[in-house]
């Protein structure tokens, strides 16, 4: 059973399209991160997965409906929307009570655990953390929770590289264990490099890629040109360019006609690994490339 | 894959048991509670007005000896009003201070999780819509009496105590205080007043005052306050009738039942046991049921409505 399905999700604001008919498929077990540029429609995504709004198409999220279904979701699906969303006045003891109190698949120990290895003080209210503790707080209550799909909305926006490489640290190692289903995004894409095991490009709410890592790797390829090899290597279309000191980088889609393009023309490794040092891309320069258009031509680039 | 789904379901079916166990209950107690925590002033404010007021009796107590002399000359009837003006006032005191910090409380109960986004917290967990709302409701309708009436007993109390104390101690007789002041037939219709006027009559009240929390872009009060009194000022210019503040002020001052009879305190004025005719009505069950449909709105409301 997939963990997530949509197909033809819709969503309007008015005249405002933040979701374009969106398909996706996530399995169980899958770390995915969906990636976007601002009011790409990501935020609105993640609200109809978790039954915060509703949609139009079809969107089903572990077999159920999560807009007329979401009271039995809420067990088996967690999420942090943003770590700033503790309520100031709570205490932290208070935090663990609660939650205690009213989810099923708490388990407290663990929770207690997690805070043990931080600095944080039971008697301490939310408001006199800092973003940083409050961040680990919450990733306390939520990773002590047994569910079976966590959803994470910019999770680390505003905290620094430290706690950002902790928190994804912490999330591999003491949660995420191949039969939970992890979604997230957000805009530090370095970072999530090595964290993700599925990537989605979302863009005006569309998904414009979607990829599992080891695809990628199998896939795509990045060359750094020797300078005489340019007019050569540009010939077998690269569908992204760039110059970084002085050299030219072109990004190379292996396998094109699988994204249904006209121009089959298979590149092969050994063919590139011939006009230069070659390496996997980034997440973000493919990023760039997806967002950016064919060969450098930022025509359409809405980042 | 087949031995992950086989996996998750096997662990499915051990949980499954857990979570039909756990009733609606425990969600509903802890939704309590964290109001509770929240809102501090549920019971600060009537224990500090309590407090205030006692300290001010104190000081009254001095001529206490004085008084009593004085009313023995009076006829009983006068006697008792006399003597039961100061836990009147105690009552009356704690029961206007519950119902200014029910209507803030309602005002900001579901329109200050939007403005600090901790809805969005609040809605990761298992508690629906429903037991959040209910849960709210339940702060105006049920704690707040319930807590007034422990406060305003344990004052009145320590009141008689107090008064007993000094006049023991001035060597005249506890008797006609303790015979006048009917402590305990009063704290019943106290009891049975907070719960059914502040619970069951002035629901609608708190009910429409959620609806404005939970749906009001901005200023809460405003949205609450202002439409009722365009309401009426459109009628009057229109028709020139009042009907609508009519119904308004009928709600506020309570059923015939409770109209005040000259010559009595309005302690007397609460039954024990509230009257047969109460229950049939029809205000009670109108009031009711307009409740119940600002509490549906109320929760559907919290289901649309996203961070502010």
């Amino acid at each position: 059973m997939a963990c997530i399905e949509a197909r033809g999700l819709r969503k309007t604001f008015g005249t405002t399209i933040a979701l374009d008919g969106v398909n996706l498929r996530v399995e169980e077990g899958r770390i995915l991160g969906l990636i976007g540029p601002n009011g790409a429609g990501k935020t609105t995504a993640l609200n109809a997965i978790l039954g915060l709004t509703p949609y139009q198409g079809e969107l089903r999220v572990l077999g159920r409906d999560p807009w007329t279904e979401r009271d039995q979701l809420t067990r088996d699906v967690c999420f942090i929307a943003d770590v700033a969303v503790l309520p100031r006045w709570l205490r932290v003891s208070q935090a663990l009570d609660y939650v205690a109190g009213v989810h099923p698949r708490f388990d407290r120990a663990k929770a207690e655990g997690f805070l043990a290895k931080t600095t944080i003080r039971r008697t301490s209210k939310v408001r006199e953390l800092s973003k940083g503790m409050v961040a680990q707080l919450h990733l306390a209550l939520v990773m002590a929770i047994d569910a079976k799909l966590l959803v994470l909305d910019e999770p680390t926006l505003g905290l620094d590289i430290l706690y950002r490489k902790q928190f994804y640290d912490s999330l591999l190692t003491d949660y995420f264990d191949r039969s939970r289903t992890i979604l997230l995004t957000t805009h530090h894409v370095e970072e999530v490099q090595h964290v993700l095991t599925d990537l989605m490009f979302i863009n005006r709410g569309r998904i414009v890629f979607d990829c599992s890592m080891e695809q990628i790797e199998s896939r795509y390829m990045e060359v750094m040109v020797h300078p005489g090899h340019i007019a050569e290597a540009q010939a077998l279309k690269p569908i992204h360019q760039r110059q970084l000191f002085g050299r030219t980088i072109l990004l190379f889609d292996l396998a094109p006609d699988l994204a249904s393009d006209q121009a089959s023309n298979h590149v092969d490794r050994s063919q590139l690994a011939g006009l230069g040092d070659v390496r996997t891309p980034s997440i973000a320069d493919l990023f760039v490339a997806v967002m950016g258009g064919p060969a450098g031509d930022t025509q359409g680039a809405a980042v | 894959m087949n031995t992950q789904s086989s996996a998750v379901s096997g662990s499915f079916g051990s949980q499954g048991i857990a979570p039909a166990a756990l009733s609606v209950t425990r969600p509903m107690y802890w939704s309590v509670r964290r109001e509770l925590w929240e809102n501090r002033s549920i019971y600060l404010a009537p224990l500090v007005a309590a407090a205030v007021f006692l300290s001010g009796f104190l000081i009254s107590l001095i001529g206490l000896p004085r008084k009593m002399r004085g009313l023995s000359a009076l006829d009983p009837a006068k006697q008792h009003a006399a003597i039961e003006m100061p836990y009147d006032t105690v009552a009356a005191l704690i029961m206007g201070i519950a119902i200014i910090v029910g209507v803030f409380y309602c005002l900001d109960a579901l329109y200050g999780e939007r403005r600090d986004r901790s809805i969005l917290f609040w809605k990761s967990l298992p508690v629906s819509d429903l037991t959040t709302v209910l849960s709210k409701l339940a702060i105006p309708l049920v704690i707040l009496p319930l807590f007034s009436f422990a406060i305003t007993v344990a004052t009145q109390f320590i009141m008689l105590l107090l008064s007993s104390v000094v006049l023991l101690g001035s060597g005249l007789g506890v008797g006609t205080l303790w015979t006048q002041s009917s402590f305990f037939h009063v704290s019943l219709g106290l009891l049975s007043h907070l719960l059914i006027i502040h619970g069951l009559w002035y629901a609608p009240f708190y009910g429409w005052l959620l609806v404005v929390s939970a749906g009001a872009p901005r200023a809460p009060f405003i949205w609450a306050f202002l439409p009722p009194f365009v309401i009426c000022a459109v009628e009057k210019m229109a028709f020139n009738t009042s009907h609508f503040a009519g119904i308004l002020l009928y709600r506020a001052t309570g059923p015939e039942t409770y109209t005040p009879v000259p010559g009595s305190t309005m302690m007397d004025l609460m039954p024990a046991l509230p009257p047969m005719h109460f229950f049939s009505t029809p205000g009670l069950w109108n009031g009711l049921a307009l409740a119940v449909g600002f509490l549906a709105a109320a929760v559907w409301l919290r289901r649309y409505r996203g961070p502010i």
